[in-house]
């Protein structure tokens, strides 16, 4: 028998890439169905052709039984389907009440007690709690998030498609999206959830179906699995999931902070009054929601974003207002990765090579650019870190996100620094990369760098750092044992509950 | 119906095929055109070529049309790496040939060599620092350029013209509104029939493509180009590299127009940049921002211009339908680019 959604056959290619490879989906109503896979394994090209946004090259989708051709986001609409995007299609400056009714048909006039009442209605169904009159701009990721859902349930959707929608949110905001989810379950709703994290499959999922290099691998259901065995299937191959944490002996301090400020364009406080000591032989890890004042801590330290109050020793030595060449010669070794690898960390239209010079061209003699050595050192690394490119000279733009890490980490970790800032070095990696990472840190840290971590991964971040800093409107919440702390600690101090643990 | 792909990569081969193929077509369609007039096409396009290298005059007409265009296009594709729009490649012309002729009408009896060089230096220096004024408004102040400096295109053209009719008219000139010729001292002599410049033009190019290739500027201005971001990552001096560049990019636009000046027209008029500065736009992206493509686009542009202009007179043609042709072509090349970067895909439905 056919199930309720069956997508048969689904072929699709964006130039020589082909996304999604005759793929199945069979999903049912009242179940919540996980759809498993690690970047690039098709999953969101895969939803995009379910909602009518992408026209796939060949295959079919049944809903209800019936073969209906998704032409539009329109049509998908129609037949009940709705998706919540990752990154959320919201108006700033408009309310609550107004989103839900954008792109709305019914009637002409907006007749807003009549639509109060059935906000209202739907919320209390599905335990959203929106206030209508709420503008954008001042909701929390969260409910702008429940905003999302309650857009794609006011146009009469029950088919609803969730496209990593944990990515953004706290543990605690988390929890209460997995209540929600359930009840959209108890509805009788079919909700396909994409996610690459695989407690969280464990957690909610009735069925999930794993995807790798856009294929159909299996669909199995969560009483039959094992978080191991999906990670295998995701990957291809047998996977060893735990982080290590080699037991070092702390050193001395390299870097103390205290009581750091800055301010944006806006002049709106990013920092305020961040303190913290980072020790030789310790990874410091960073955790809080996206936008917290970590790009700018960053920043701060390596010299690229302009303080108005505290201070930065490294050894006793003032960073304060030192540009990064003038850090650099203090003979101060300091190796950033920024979170934006191409717009900021490399050069996407360059080969591996000039890339390899963007941080000592300037200390070469004369007006001329020798790249003799960087050539060198790029075939060294493509051997070292297993890089794979067709070559030196092919810019890097050509490479997949996980070797453009590569190459930045590469070109960062040549100069043997002895302070290392990373900010989400695995964020959209895949697994095979990203445990690479990982090691490639922990072999820092043995070295005796000092490393600040900045992370989004809870769990990664408890089971690699040596210390956690809780960061949340630039502040910090506290400084936690990795070994001691929890996820829901962890989680208290994200959403701005402070405690006194400054750790030491 | 159909619809459009965006191309990921194109083999150099398919690109070049394409590009051909647009010519073809452009020659075709111009062919239509001309037939609906009675003429010919393959006979017009015969003469077309024997216009422009019919004759060793042909030739070196083809080769004076060459030289602004290059210089001028290397100038601006040092502006354009660095993601500058700079549209003001006319009014650096002009102003580089307004310092240029200030010298040779005021030190006009210096000795030749002399002369020559201090004008060079002048046109350098005059459209280097006119397009300083726009670059500065970027670097300080985040401006957009493209607006500025084409605005500032018709400051100089009024200042010529004010000099023209005003205070430095030509008292001998009985009347006519025309700045006096320069002396002899002050134009620029030949080697092989054709002015000095096509050699000064030969070094630019070499010397503009170590600069973008092998200078640590050369990479600074590259990395700015792709990204301001990672300018300040590697610890670059943002402002100061925009200005620079800036001014380089103004200063070969204003030899551009001390050699017109000099050499062409032997004096300063409004006619001296002719609209290069901004048919060099066009060579300078045909010509993918690299100097010896330049070279060859602008070779063919200029062939192109002087056979159009045989054809009026060959084949009794109005200017207007040479010009069509022109634009047909240009459209042509460029609407081609549209389908190296896409993909048609026909839908049957």
């Amino acid at each position: 028998m056919m199930a309720d959604i069956a997508m048969e056959g689904i072929t699709k290619t964006f130039g020589k890439v082909v996304a999604n490879k005759n793929i199945d989906l069979q999903v049912k109503y009242g179940e919540i169905h996980a759809l498993l896979g690690e970047n690039g394994a098709g999953k969101s090209t895969l939803v995009n052709v379910l909602s009518g946004i992408y026209i796939p090259d060949s295959g079919s989708v049944y809903i209800d039984g019936k073969e209906t051709r998704l032409n539009s986001p329109r049509i998908a609409a129609e037949v009940g389907i709705g998706m919540i995007h990752q990154h959320f299609k919201l108006v700033e400056n408009m309310n609550a009440r107004e989103n839900i009714l954008l792109g709305n048909k019914k009637g002409l006039l907006l007749q807003k007690e009549k639509l109060n009442g059935e906000i209202v209605a739907l919320s209390e169904r599905f335990g959203l709690k929106i206030n209508p009159d709420q503008k954008v701009y001042d909701m929390t990721v969260g409910e702008k998030q429940k905003l999302e859902i309650m857009k794609v349930l006011f146009r009469g959707a029950n088919i609803l498609i969730l496209d990593e929608p944990t990515a953004v949110l706290t543990p605690q905001e988390t929890e209460n999206l997995f209540e929600i989810i359930q009840k959209m379950k108890d509805e009788g709703c079919a909700v396909i959830f994409i996610t690459h994290k695989m407690n969280e499959v464990m957690m909610i999922a009735d069925r999930i179906t794993v995807l790798r290099k856009g294929e159909t691998v299996k669909t199995l259901t969560k009483e039959e699995t094992s978080p191991q065995e999906l990670a295998e299937l995701m990957v291809g191959h047998k996977v060893d999931l735990s982080i290590k944490r080699p037991k070092t002996e702390k050193g001395r301090v390299l870097l103390e902070v205290k009581d750091l400020q800055a301010v944006n364009e806006e002049g709106i406080k990013t920092l305020r009054g961040i303190s913290f000591k980072l020790a030789t032989r310790e990874i410091l890890g960073v955790a809080g929601l996206a936008g917290n004042g970590q790009k700018e801590l960053c920043e701060a330290l390596a010299g690229l974003y302009p303080i108005t109050g505290g201070s930065i020793e490294y050894l006793g030595e003032s960073l304060v207002g030192k540009s990064p060449r003038e850090i650099s010669s203090l003979g101060i070794s300091m190796s950033f990765v920024p979170e934006d690898r191409l717009g900021m960390g490399l050069v996407a239209a360059m080969d591996m090579v000039d890339n390899f010079i963007l941080k000592d061209y300037y200390k070469q003699k004369g007006m001329f650019v020798d790249r003799k050595q960087a050539r060198e050192k790029a075939r060294q690394a493509i051997k070292k870190l297993d890089i794979s490119t067709p070559g030196i000279n092919n810019s890097i733009r050509e490479l997949s996100g996980g070797n453009i890490q590569k190459v930045l980490l590469a070109r960062e970790l040549n100069s043997n620094p002895s302070l290392l800032i990373t900010a989400y070095p695995v964020r959209g990696l895949d697994i095979n990369v990203s445990y690479k990472i990982y090691d490639l840190i922990n072999e820092e840290k043995e070295k005796g760098v000092a490393i600040l971590y900045v992370g989004e991964d809870l769990d990664v971040l408890l089971e690699l750092c040596d210390r956690i800093m809780v960061l949340c409107h630039g502040e910090v919440m506290g400084i936690l044992d990795a070994d001691k702390a929890g996820k829901e600690e962890l989680g208290l101090l994200m959403s701005g509950e402070k405690t006194d643990k400054l750790g030491d | 119906m159909f619809r459009l792909v965006k191309r990921s990569e194109i083999s150099r081969k398919k690109s070049i095929v394409i590009r051909l193929l647009a010519i073809l077509l452009a020659f075709t369609a111009a062919g239509i055109l001309l037939l609906t007039l009675d003429l010919n096409p393959l006979e017009v396009y015969a003469s077309m070529i024997k216009g422009a290298f019919g004759s060793a005059y042909r030739v070196r007409e083809v080769v004076i049309k060459t030289v602004p265009l290059v210089i001028t296009s290397l100038g601006i594709a040092i502006a354009f790496k660095m993601l500058f729009w700079n549209i003001g490649a006319d009014g650096q012309i002009l102003m580089g040939a307004f310092a240029a002729s200030y010298v040779a009408l005021n030190y006009g009896d210096l000795p030749r060599f002399l002369l020559l060089l201090l004008m060079f230096v002048a046109g350098a220096l005059g459209g280097g620092l006119w397009a300083l004024i726009p670059g500065f408004f970027r670097a300080q102040w985040r401006t957009n350029e493209t607006i500025i400096t084409l605005m500032m295109n018709y400051v100089a053209l009024k200042w010529i013209t004010y000099l023209q009719y005003g205070p430095w008219k030509d008292p001998q000139a009985m009347g006519f509104p025309k700045i006096p010729n320069f002396t002899a001292n002050a134009v620029l002599p030949k080697l092989f029939g054709v002015h000095v410049g096509w050699l000064i033009m030969l070094l630019l190019i070499v010397i503009i493509h170590v600069f973008l290739n092998h200078t640590k500027k050369g990479y600074e201005i590259a990395v700015l180009g792709e990204s301001e971001n990672t300018a300040l990552y590697a610890g670059m001096n943002v402002k100061n590299t925009i200005v620079s560049a800036i001014f380089l990019s103004g200063a070969l636009c204003g030899i551009a127009g001390m050699i017109e000046a000099s050499a062409v027209s032997n004096t300063l008029s409004v006619e001296v940049s002719g609209g290069v500065g901004y048919t060099a736009i066009i060579t300078t992206w045909l010509g993918a921002l690299k100097p010896l493509v330049i070279l060859l686009v602008s070779l063919l542009f200029a062939a192109l211009l002087q056979g159009g202009s045989f054809i009026q007179t060959a084949h009794g043609i109005p200017e207007s339908t040479a010009l069509l042709l022109q634009g047909m072509i240009l459209f042509f090349v460029l609407g081609s680019e549209f389908f190296i970067r896409y993909r048609v895909i026909l839908r049957k439905e």
